[in-house]
């Protein structure tokens, strides 16, 4: 019913543009090659000519090759029976599941109006001490872990994952390596969350155009798990990928390019995708965690610095810990008010003491003479590293923060600590 | 009147191409058709028969052969009583209306009245009949929360006009005809209680712009007592991201000592802005007592709004501010963040696909930027009253790196710089505001010799650490050493403030005149010291008490006897006063 279009103008990387009337910005098509059938989405629109960008890539594609407009946008099939599936960028089961077509959902869908926001209020624990205690992670929190190739991102993201309480997992993945993919499935397996996960995975090897949907596909499908009341929690590994991916692409549709060769547009881009989280009033609430690879550590580069502008703080991943320096839970306050009288105090007081550990170690690697203040920091912050930093530590907040108040007790004098006294009164552990 | 009609041509991303068949000009607004939906556009560029509109929403869903509708009219905001209390995207849509008709989330092709228009007003007429009078002259007032608002002659009728008729007091609505004006050649023009006024240019019915001089205490000691803003002034607040802006901002829209406050942002977090949207309204203004919503309007584009809508937000931001400054009003816009605004306007120039600049912002950045904070000022107005703007604006330099081109041409027109630094963040202290690398050329609350007097302590406090991370301590001599744990003093005590403590959090100017005064006996004091040891202690000890002084509340019973305490404190190790401080003190 459709009308096929079966002479191809040009192809140039993975986008073919035909000669096409009474077509829609952003209508999909089906391209039939001698490969199989693709998915194709116009994103340009000149007179007569419509651009193409084909899901499978422009490898093989003849100019002969049928062009079929569906005279709709990309959808995605929401229904229950995602739960425990894996699906590719283009929507295809990756696993030996049926393919679902039930009730399908645009994608890439406006974001909600801010003020019909509710101000974020539930802490998200995770037994982990560098979040829950020094940078919480809040429900309708987005926030990205920094991190450089290498770090085990993916581990702790699968980690808190497992941990956080929350109703249903989505994993979006874009480039990730096999191993990686597998990796998930089995660790969310054993875990026995699989049940409760559904994954859209790109590979490494799969077509570039498929990373660019993974994001939208899985935050349309949290969406409407969230506006059935479930509380859910958004993984992106990794957004890096996804910008290159549509560096890639926007580069070869010869736009002119911004910063380092992104688009202009990449700022506006990750918004649009990480606005999805979101708490609804009188439903559940989307919670994003990503991850952003950065290119030679360099949180200037375009990626995490617009990043970093768009969500509400970041975990920065180094030598296996959360940094205390650079990671930030904006929404931290919202929450942290509310959980023990102590809490925001002893956050700030054991940074600042631990920064001054920091320019210590700096001292004593220059070889400096010791003075007995600075081995009071020597031993703090050894203590700090070792109990607080470890990521493998799952207690909760409360005990975390005797922890805290025990590791002062053991090096300093109270004074020393900077913190006010009324604090120091009701806290301070009273040793025999 | 018919307007010109066009067709679709092209589509690339949110650029559309048009072909027009009657006049058009440049920032006109357009709407095209899409299905049942209008989208707002406004032409950026024109050639020949083709004109480039920039849509102010997705564009998803737009074919070729489509019709285009332009308005006549470039993009304006409506000005009128109603705007207080406020909140608005970019394009001045009331977000919390728009609830009513599109629901939960944002949907694309709804424009909503920017201002009630069934709210009656009470309206005293001032002018009268045979009155000569001009743009921006008052005609009548209406009370709007706990101002007078002023009905003005729309600012965009130039030349003299004659009051043929006005209403008397009474109650009146919005589009409501109050009064008849003629013009020399006899037209008649009706007027009522609002009016447009395009956002790209300024609002310019004063008489003179003054140099600022009187300060805008912000409640924040570094800002007030060091680095001061005046009003009428401009500053500006770069560092990287998570340094502390946001609630930097968020401290002096509650605090700041102006009539009215606009906070722009221009693709901000959601999850923050709502903060802002959901906190004032439950917040008492200090001076009245009422909401502090009532003197506030809000233009909220979070990041995932348009990209042109984003771009446009600042405007209507310092447009509304300037429409309340013609009533004699102080009015502080903070716009929140200018680096997003100006990657908004890159994304739009590489789609327009001009030549790029320094790191691909367009060539127009600085000269855009510069007009932009010109807006701000004090000024006189025809009837002798004074008002102002004052502008705040962030920047978000990558990684703090205040060479980029935002920061610099920020730098170039700005009357204080408090620049965030990353290091102070990190050490957890609020406001980061970096007190070596700031500056202001504004003056403050208290006299700049004393400032400048106690500000030396924290310089020559920090070459002592440098120096001792050269040396070592043990190669500092003891009188260094005691400057730098002064130094360190006033950072921690003076310049550092608890956000999250309800007292210490805000300091009103008699209270940052009188602890400053504290501090700079302190400074001014000779001590002698067995060992560093011994006089680290003892700073340790000073610093706990000035820390429990800055949270008790001002001249309570505790507040008082801590401040015995800390002199007596300080009598005990004394040596007597430095001599050539004894001429700053008695300043």
């Amino acid at each position: 019913m459709n009308k096929v279009y079966s002479k191809i103008e040009s192809i140039t990387g993975s986008v073919i543009t035909v000669k096409a009337e009474g077509i829609r910005y952003g209508d999909l098509a089906e391209v039939d090659t001698v490969f199989g059938t693709s998915l194709a989405e116009v994103n340009r629109l000149n007179g007569d000519l419509v651009s193409l960008q084909v899901f499978a890539g422009g490898r093989g594609i003849s100019t002969g090759d049928t062009v079929r407009f569906l005279g709709r946008q990309m959808q995605v099939p929401f229904s229950d029976n995602l739960m425990g599936r894996v699906f590719s960028g283009s929507g295809t089961p990756r696993d030996n599941g049926p393919a679902l077509h039930d009730n399908p959902i645009p994608i890439g869908g406006p974001s909600v109006n801010p003020a019909n926001r509710i101000i974020p209020r539930n802490m998200i624990r995770t037994g982990i001490p560098m979040i829950d205690l020094f940078n919480t992670l809040v429900v309708s929190q987005k926030l990205p872990i920094f991190s450089v190739s290498g770090e085990p991102y993916n581990d702790l993201l699968a980690r808190i994952a497992m941990q956080a309480e929350v109703d249903v997992i989505v994993l979006g993945g874009m480039g990730l390596k096999y191993d990686d993919y597998l990796f998930f499935k089995d660790t969310l397996e054993e875990g026995g969350a699989l049940s409760r996960t559904v994954m859209f995975v790109h590979t490494a090897s799969d077509p570039t155009v498929e990373c660019l949907m993974i994001p939208d596909m899985s935050l349309a499908v949290a969406e409407q798990f969230a506006l059935q009341g479930k509380d859910v929690l958004v993984l992106l590994t990794d957004m890096t990928n996804f910008a290159d991916a549509m560096k890639e692409i926007s580069i070869i549709q010869e736009q002119v390019p911004s910063n380092r060769g992104y688009p202009g547009d990449l700022y506006s881009q990750l918004a649009s995708r990480y606005e999805k989280a979101v708490d609804f009033e009188s439903a559940g609430s989307i919670t994003i965690l990503g991850v952003t690879t950065m290119p030679g550590d360099d949180v200037t580069h375009p990626v995490p610095d617009n990043t970093g502008y768009i969500t509400e703080g970041q975990y920065y991943l180094k030598n296996g810990r959360i940094e205390p320096f650079g990671s930030l839970s904006r929404l931290k306050q919202q929450v942290n008010g509310k959980t023990r009288a102590d809490h925001r105090a002893l956050m700030d007081g054991m940074i600042k003491l631990y920064s001054a550990y920091r320019d210590t170690l700096e001292k004593k690697a220059m070889g400096f003479i010791m003075t007995p203040w600075d081995a009071k920091l020597l031993k703090y912050g050894e203590l700090f590293e070792k109990k607080m930093m470890d990521l493998t530590v799952n207690i909760p907040l409360e005990g975390a923060l005797d922890l805290g108040w025990e590791i002062l007790s053991d090096c300093f004098s109270p004074e020393e600590t900077g913190l006010r006294t009324e604090l120091i009164t009701k806290f301070w552990p009273k040793k025999d | 009147m018919i307007g010109t009609k066009g067709t679709v041509e092209a589509v690339n991303g949110n650029m559309v191409s048009v072909r027009f068949d009657g006049p058009v000009s440049m920032n006109e607004v357009g709407f095209v058709k899409v299905a049942d939906k209008q989208l707002k556009s406004e032409v950026i560029r024109i050639r020949g028969d083709i004109s480039q509109l920039q849509v102010f929403e997705v564009t998803k869903g737009i074919a070729v052969g489509d019709t285009v509708e332009y308005t006549g009219d470039m993009l304006s905001v409506e000005v009128g009583p109603g705007l207080l209390g406020q909140v608005y995207d970019g394009l001045q849509n009331p977000l919390p209306k728009l609830t009513a008709v599109a629901g939960m989330f944002l949907e694309r092709g709804i424009y909503l009245d920017p201002l009630p228009s069934d709210v009656a007003w009470e309206f005293t007429p001032v002018a009268k009949v045979g009155d000569t009078v001009e743009r921006a002259d008052t005609l009548g007032t209406v009370p709007e929360a706990a101002f007078t608002h002023r009905i003005m002659v729309p600012f965009g009728l130039y030349g003299t006009y004659t009051v043929v008729s006005i209403k008397g007091p009474g109650s009146y609505k919005l589009r409501d005809t109050i009064a008849e004006l003629k013009d020399e050649k006899g037209n008649t023009v009706p007027v009522s209680l609002s009016f447009r006024w395009p956002v790209k240019r300024p609002i310019d019915c004063f008489v003179e712009r003054f140099k600022p001089t009187e300060p805008m205490v912000t409640r924040v000691r570094l800002i007030d007592t060091f680095f001061p803003v005046a009003r009428g002034g401009t500053y500006c607040i770069p560092g990287p991201f998570g340094a502390g802006k946001t609630v930097l901002q968020q401290i002096t829209s509650q605090n700041a000592d102006v009539d009215i406050v606009i906070l722009a942002a221009c693709g901000e977090r959601a999850g923050e802005v709502v903060e802002t949207l959901k906190e004032f309204p439950e917040l008492k203004d200090p001076k009245t007592g009422h909401s502090l919503m009532e003197r506030t309007i809000i233009i909220c584009n979070t990041s995932s709004m348009p990209v042109a809508s984003r771009e446009a937000s600042v405007y209507t931001g310092v447009t509304l501010a300037e429409y309340y400054r013609q009533m004699g009003l102080n009015v502080l816009l903070l716009a929140d963040s200018t680096s997003r605004w100006a990657q908004a306007m890159r994304e739009m120039s590489g789609r327009l696909e001009e030549i790029p600049g320094e790191e691909a912002f367009p060539a127009y950045l600085e000269s855009t930027i510069a007009s932009f904070y010109e807006r701000a000022g004090t000024v006189r107005l025809r009837d002798g009253n004074v008002g102002s703007v004052t502008i705040g604006g962030t920047v978000s330099p990558a990684g703090g790196n205040f060479e980029e081109p935002v920061t610099q041409a920020t730098l170039k027109v700005v009357g204080a710089f408090h620049g965030l630094s990353r290091e102070r963040s990190d050490a957890r202290k609020f406001p980061a505001i970096h007190p070596l690398d700031s500056w202001s050329k504004y003056k403050g609350i208290i006299n700049a010799e004393k400032v400048s007097y106690a500000h030396g302590f924290m310089r020559r406090g920090s070459e002592v650490e440098q120096m001792m991370k050269v040396v070592g301590e043990e190669g500092t001599s003891i009188e260094d050493y005691v400057i730098y744990l002064k130094g360190e003093l006033i950072d921690s005590v003076y310049f550092q403030q608890n956000s999250f403590d309800a007292v210490d959090a805000a300091v009103s100017p008699e209270r940052q005149k009188h602890s400053f005064a504290l501090l700079l006996k302190i400074m001014a004091t000779l001590f002698s010291f067995p060992d560093k040891n011994e006089a680290r202690s003892w700073f340790n000890r000073l610093r706990q008490k000035f820390l429990d002084y800055n949270g008790s509340e001002w001249q309570n019973d505790k507040f008082k006897a801590l401040e015995k305490e800390i002199e007596s404190t300080v009598a005990e190790q004394s040596k007597g006063l430095d001599k050539a401080a004894e001429k700053i003190l008695a300043l």
